[in-house]
């Protein structure tokens, strides 16, 4: 096979921490930044008033099921920066609830991918 | 912010409205060049219609003129495809096919650190599209496997061929696939699965 080749690259001790090479834009703090990820999945504790900002009041109704971050965002038509920081007062005055995904970083075992695996079977 | 009164805002149609038990989620991103069916691979596992959601990027300290002491800063929207699969009652699989630059899919914050692994796919008739973003993986140390996506013109390569081309270590999973096919595509992520379970390290 010809063509051009690949040369194999090492893992840079540099990514250790990745947050050193990039902001995301928005005023977020890196704890709240931290806190909410993609696929954290978010449940509403209350129900949507008129009371409460239209964005919030969205989030509220679209959160009576779990949703992800990622989800709210692209129903919202958002960025993910906003919606985290919408997400973040709603936690702070426990409006929603919200779990953390599992990662990589803190995979500790196997039962989770045979989790996973059995899941895909069914499909 | 042009915000849509919430009254116009279209959640999930009821079959997709997850159930109260669903609260741990996963995710897997897949990468690959231009047009190798990242987006279709997405469709054909997903059990939603896929999404997109965005974000801005600001990259900070790339480009730094020392001599004028300007940081040159590139702002950008990068858009991420989605879609999910219900493992169980409890755990969900969300994929991330990631279109566009694909220099700016790392610096979203915790895109990769926080996926389980990657699907890297690609297309034999333009090996070197995908060259770049799987050294970005090895450089961040995210665990990969490397699907074949077989397009009808495309020629035929045997796998250790296209090994020695990309480089890749003998451990690191190959398969061919039609990510146009939700079976091929599951098929997919079961050998990443397989991959990191045998990477992972056995409870003490
Ligand atoms: N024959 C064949 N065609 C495929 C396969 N996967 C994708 N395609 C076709 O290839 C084209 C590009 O697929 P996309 O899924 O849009 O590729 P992508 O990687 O998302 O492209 P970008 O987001 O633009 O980088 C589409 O016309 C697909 O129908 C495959 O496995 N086999
Ligand atoms: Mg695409």
């Amino acid at each position: 096979m010809s063509g051009p080749r690949r040369e194999r690259r090492k893992a840079d001790p540099e990514f250790l921490d990745p947050e050193r090479l990039y902001v995301i834009t928005g005023d977020l703090d890196d704890s709240e930044r931290a806190a909410l990820d993609l696929v954290t999945m978010v449940v509403a504790q209350a129900e949507p008033s008129p009371t409460f900002q239209p964005e919030q009041a969205a989030i509220l109704r679209l959160c009576q099921a779990p949703l992800s971050v990622a989800e709210i965002s692209a129903y919202l038509s958002l960025p993910f920066s906003v919606v985290t920081s919408l997400l973040s007062d709603l936690l702070a005055t426990e409006l929603i609830e919200s779990r953390a995904p599992i990662v990589r970083a803190t995979l500790p075992d196997r039962s989770l991918l045979e989790a996973v695996m059995h899941g895909l079977q069914k499909l | 912010m042009d915000f849509r009164s919430s009254d116009t805002i279209t959640g999930p149609r009821t079959e997709d409205v997850l159930p109260t038990t669903a609260t741990a989620a996963v995710k897997v991103v897949i990468v690959g060049g231009f047009g190798v069916g990242k987006t279709t691979m997405v469709g054909s596992v997903s059990e939603i219609r896929p999404l997109t959601t965005e974000e801005t990027m600001t990259q900070a300290g790339v480009g730094v003129d020392d001599n004028a002491g300007v940081e040159t800063k590139t702002a950008t929207t990068v858009a991420m495809d989605f879609g999910r699969i219900s493992l169980s009652e409890e755990l969900i699989l969300y994929l991330f096919g990631t279109p566009g630059q694909e220099r700016f899919w790392f610096l979203w914050n915790g895109l990769f650190e926080g996926a389980l692994g990657a699907v890297v796919l690609i297309d034999t008739r333009r090996l070197e599209v995908s060259f770049d973003v799987i050294g970005r993986l090895e450089e961040r140390g995210v665990p990969f496997v490397v699907a074949v996506n077989t397009f009808p013109d495309a020629p035929h390569h045997p796998v250790e061929a296209l090994r020695r081309a990309l480089d890749l270590p003998d451990e690191v999973p190959m398969i061919d696939c039609d990510a146009r096919m939700r079976a091929s595509s599951r098929d997919v992520l079961m050998t990443l699965m397989r991959y990191l379970h045998s990477l992972a390290v056995p409870l003490a």
